[in-house]
Parts: C-alpha cells; structure tokens; sequence
C-alpha cells in the first residue's frame, strides 16, 4: 500500500508538470488524449471493474455526452451555453440513459449483458449517424462542427496546456470519486454483488438498485469525457464513437488491472501510447495490439496492477457460474 | 402500399438467403457457447478468412483460363479447401488464444479480451497479406445470371438454390454428428459437465478441439457463400456479419443448434423486411431491438434448451 501511494504521489507531481516537460505539441496532446481515455477507463472500471457487468456498448454514452455537448454549445441549434452549465446537464442525461439502458438487462447474466450494451452501442451509432433525415438532428455522418471551446467567465481554454489542465483535472475528480465510491456502501455492494450476485442478495443488498447505480454513474463518467471530448475537437462524428473505441476502453481496463484505480490509468496511458510509439510501424501497430492483448491474457489474466482479492473456495466460478 | 407488396416476394427470398447464411456461421458461436460458455469473438474472422479462400481458389482458376468452370466441380473445390484451412484456424484459435486461459481457469474477461485480441489481429494480417481494397468474386462466370426462374413474382437465381442447398444439408449433417455419433455424445457430453465428461473417460481437449474445427469450417463455408452472394469481401467484413450471426444464435437460443438455423432465418427475413418497410439505414437497429426484447423477454431463446441444461438463466 505504501509502495501505491508513493507511486501515486509520484505520478500526480509528474501529471502537474507535464506541460513543462513535454518537448512539443504533439506529445502534449497524446498526453491529453491519456487524460480523456483514463476518465473514460475509469467510468467503465465501475461497471466492469467494481460490479463486474460485462459492458461492450460504453462507448455509446462517450457519444452522448459528446452530442449534448454539441447541441448545446455550437451554431448547429444556435444554442451556447456556457461549459460549466452543459456539464451537468451532461451528468444527469447520460445518467438517465444508463439507467434506461440497464433496467432491461439486469436479469441478464454476463455475456448476455455483453452482447445486448454492444447491441445498444451499435444503435446509437446508427442513430448519430442517419438522424440528420427528415429532421436535421445529429448532422449524419458529416457531424456536428465549430463547437464552442470550454470557457469559464472570461477565460477561453485555446492553448494545448489550458486543455491539459482542465482535463487532468476532470481525471482527477473521477479518480477521487471512484477511490471514494470504492470504499463506500455502494462500492461494496458492487463488490458483493461481482463477488457473487447471490450471497450478495441474501445480505440484504438490493442488487437492482445497486447495478442501477453502476450503470448510471459509469455512463455519466463518459458522458464527462464526451463534452470534453466535444469542446476540444470542437466537433463530433459519429465515427468517434465506433465499436472499436468500447474495446479500446475495455482494454485499458482489462490490461491495467480490472478494479485497480491506479491500473485502470496506466491502462489508458499504455493503450493511448503505444500506437504513438509504434507510429513508424503504422502498418503493423494493429497487429502488435492484437497480439499484445492475447498475450497480456495469457501470461498477466489479471492485468498489470491486480488488486489483491481473496481466493475462492469453490473454483465454480472459473466454469460457468454467473459471476461475471 | 401496392409496391410493397409486389416486392415481397423478392424481399423474403432475399431474406431467406441472408437468414441461411446467418444460421450456418451462428453454428458456429452456438456450438462453442455450448462447449465452453464463451463467445468466440474471432469466429467472423474465421468466416472472412474463408470467403478470401474461396476468393483465391475462383481467381486462381480463371487466371489459369481453366475451361469449362462448373459450379459442379468449381465449388467443391472452393468449399474444401475454405473449410479445411478455417476449420484449422480455429483449432488454432483455441489453442493459443482460449485454452492457456479457460484450463487455468480464468475469469469470463480474460477468454473474451484475448479473441479480441486473436479477431483484431487476423483481421490486420489480412489486410497487410491481402491490401485494405476489397476484392470482387467472379460468380458470373460460375453462375451465369441467366440461371435463374421465376416464382411468385420473386427472381430466384440458380446461385441461391444451391446456396440454401449447401448450408441447409451442412446443417443437417451438423445435426446428425450431434445428435447420433459417438463424437457427438462426446460433444454433448462436455457441454453438459466438462469435468464429469473427463471423468467418464472424454478426452475433454480433443472434443473441444474438435468442435473449433467443425463450428470454424462451417463458417468458412459461410464466407465462400457469401463471396459468390454478394460478390465483394473484405478483411473487415466478418465483423458485422459476427454480430449479427450472434445474434441469430442468441435469438434461436445459444448452444442450440437447431435454434441457430431458425434464429438465422427469422433474423434474416426480418432485416430484409425492415428494409422494405421501415428503412433501410436502421435495419441493423431493428436486428439489434430484435436481440434485446428476445434477451430480456425470452432470454433462454426461441427454441429453449440447449446442447446443455446447466446453463439455464
């Protein structure tokens, strides 16, 4: 645990100095996208990590996110809120949407549950990208342009560094907020419940609510992601939010340690990272990932950083059973 | 409304081609759930890469300037060597990407996110191997498209006869495996209690070896139809084809196999009919609503009990 909290430390120093220490541009954005996609990971970490749901359509409320922020902040309806007024607005819809995107799947068991988030994310895809007929909506797949850049009284975020800041610290509040929801009753309900669903229900944890609230709070940690997505590329396609992404985010998850804060963020700085590195191999950096994670599972199941869990009696689990 | 109805007829038979091709690469998925309760999320690879051995095998004859090209001989020789090579991809697939995991007995994540690793991968080394571009089936010179009669009002062409003919007797012959062999006892067996299968003296690896080997070739065979279909492939094809045989085996009732066939037909008919009456750009969002109200209504699927019983929601 020390060993964590000084690393922790560490990389906090290191994360508040990163403007001054990367060499360009370029690297400063990779930097910032590795914020955006460890809030994202983080999000998906409480409904794959801590209540152990099986999510493939996450991405799908990174999109929602996104497009409320374009309706409101850009010439598409004329609308221009201000950033700090559409973030909640943001937390509240995509926490709607959640919760009506798990309500029908709560009976579902694992892979179920898998195959019909990934059935919900193919259709808002769908849906971003033909609502621009009869009723211009979303701006099919040509999307929705010149959004307005976060500002916050006279302040308009421009600069790669301003971005920087404003993201790190919307990482730092989810990671704050998940440390604490972690160790929270909901978070042990969580817990229980990915422990084993029925033993969890025998102490008296109302599983419903409580996979409820892993939906809605996860999806509103992505929908966080999607303005900010939003307001830095100051546009949104419906192609930012393919398929592809929610198994991106899924790997970073997967591949820091499922459940571990700390893991789920190298997670995202690796994923982010590694096809920047590999840029020169272009070709082959979706071969090298391919492989990557199929060995990642065969050697390191449990991730890079795994949070220490207490062994099981029964290997049930391993076969069939519904624990995940 | 009058328009519509002279359509139908054409719609359903272009369901039903859809429906068969669907069913047949759904086996696929089925028979794995049964065995192992994971999804193979490479099996749509599987499936593209079959079509590029069709492809490769129909091009090479007529680069040669072969004379004569009959469906008769021509897909036999297509099919064979589709289903060989798929079915030992996917006994490789198990190998390296499912086994060191689900033998140490891990998490349901972990088999998951490694065939998503083994699915981006084959799809990458088919387009470094192959070009991003796709590539077009010769199927006129196999089937000319004056082959083809009339019924109902709806144009069926040679093609889909023997199409639906190849995949409906490779489903049967999946059927009667199952069903009455010895293999398919064993089959049955391990999905039922792999540990008691064991026991009883199954060698639990080789039967799971095994049904890679049949589901993958069946998919393979499902590519090389699909090719000569729809005449153009490409390396990312099998990823919507995947989903949507999923689903028809989720809809049919996983580790049916009989459920997969009808769950590929229903799917089928009802996305060609989504397309002449509701509209063609959310026919994929009327498969998926179909899946979800099935899951959350029936989730045990249309045709109920599986290769196993155990598994029951």
């Amino acid at each position: 645990m020390r060993y964590q909290s000084l690393a922790a430390i560490g990389l906090a120093i290191l994360a508040l100095a990163a403007p001054l220490l990367a060499p360009n541009d370029y690297v400063m954005g990779v930097v910032t996208r590795i914020c955006l996609y460890a809030l994202l990971a983080l999000g998906l970490n409480i409904v794959v990590g801590f209540a152990g749901l099986l999510d493939l359509g996450y991405v799908a409320f990174f999109g929602i996110g996104s497009y409320i922020y374009a309706f409101l902040a850009s010439p598409h309806f004329g609308i221009h809120l201000p950033f700090i007024v559409i973030l909640p607005i943001i937390v509240a819809a995509t926490a709607v949407s959640g919760i009506l995107i798990g309500a029908p799947t709560l009976r579902l068991r694992g892979d179920y549950l898998a195959i019909v988030t990934l059935g919900f994310g193919e259709i808002t895809y769908i849906f971003l990208l033909n609502l621009d007929r009869p009723i211009n909506i979303t701006g099919g797949p040509s999307g929705i342009i010149s959004i307005d850049p976060p500002s916050l009284g006279g302040f308009v975020a421009s600069r790669n560094a301003e971005y920087y800041y404003l993201f790190l610290a919307a990482l730092g509040l989810v990671l704050v907020a998940s440390a604490r929801l972690r160790d929270s009753r909901i978070g042990w309900a969580w817990q229980a419940i990915r422990e084993d669903e029925l033993a969890a229900q025998a102490m008296g944890i109302n599983t419903t609510v409580s996979k409820l609230q892993a939906f809605a709070i996860g999806a509103s940690f992505a929908g966080i992601a999607g303005g900010l997505l939003a307001s830095w590329q100051r546009s949104v396609f419906p192609d930012n939010f393919l398929f592809q992404e929610s198994i991106n985010i899924l790997a970073m998850v997967i591949l820091g340690g499922v459940g571990n804060l700390l893991g789920v963020i190298l997670g995202a700085a690796i994923i982010v990272a590694l096809p920047e590195i590999f840029r020169d191999f272009q070709v082959y950096r979706l071969l090298a990932f391919g492989l990557l994670l199929m060995v990642l599972m065969i050697f390191r199941p449990q991730g890079l950083l795994p949070v220490s869990r207490p062994a099981r009696e029964d290997d049930e689990s391993a076969r069939g059973s519904p624990a995940a | 409304m009058s328009d519509i109805l002279a359509i139908l007829p054409q719609q359903l038979v272009f369901g039903i081609a859809l429906g068969t091709v669907y069913g047949l690469l759904a086996l696929g998925y089925t028979m794995v759930y049964g065995v192992l309760f994971m999804i193979n999320f490479a099996h749509g690879e599987v499936f593209m890469i079959g079509a590029y051995i069709g492809w490769g095998v129909l091009a090479a004859l007529l680069d040669a300037k072969v004379g004569g090209l009959h469906p008769a001989w021509v897909l036999p020789l297509m099919l064979v060597p589709a289903m060989l090579c798929t079915g030992a991809l996917g006994v490789m697939i198990e190998r390296l990407a499912y086994r060191p995991l689900y033998v140490r007995g891990a998490t349901r994540l972990g088999p998951l996110i490694s065939a998503v690793g083994a699915s981006i991968f084959l799809q990458n080394a088919v387009m470094l191997t192959q070009g991003a571009r796709m590539k077009v089936y010769m199927t006129n010179f196999l089937f000319p498209p004056a082959w083809r009669f009339s019924l109902f009002g709806a144009s069926i062409s040679a093609l889909l006869v023997v199409m639906v003919a190849v995949a409906g007797v490779m489903m049967w012959g999946l059927h009667v495996l199952v069903q009455r062999s010895t293999l398919g006892r064993s089959i049955r067996a391990v999905a039922e209690d792999r540990e008691m299968a064991a026991i009883m003296g199954v060698s639990v690896g080789q039967v799971i070896g095994t049904t890679f080997f049949l589901g993958s070739a069946l998919g393979g065979a499902a590519g090389v139809l699909v090719g000569l279909y729809y005449t153009q492939i490409d390396f990312v094809m099998g990823y919507s084809a995947g989903l949507k045989a999923f689903t028809a085996a989720v809809l049919g009732g996983i580790g049916n196999i009989r459920g997969a066939m009808l769950g590929g037909l229903v799917l089928g008919i009802t996305e060609s009919l989504a397309v002449t009456f509701i509209n063609p750009a959310f026919k994929d969002v009327v498969a998926f609503a179909l899946l979800i109200m099935t899951l959350v209504f029936r989730p045990e699927g249309l045709l109920g009990e599986g290769l196993s019983d155990r598994e029951k929601v």
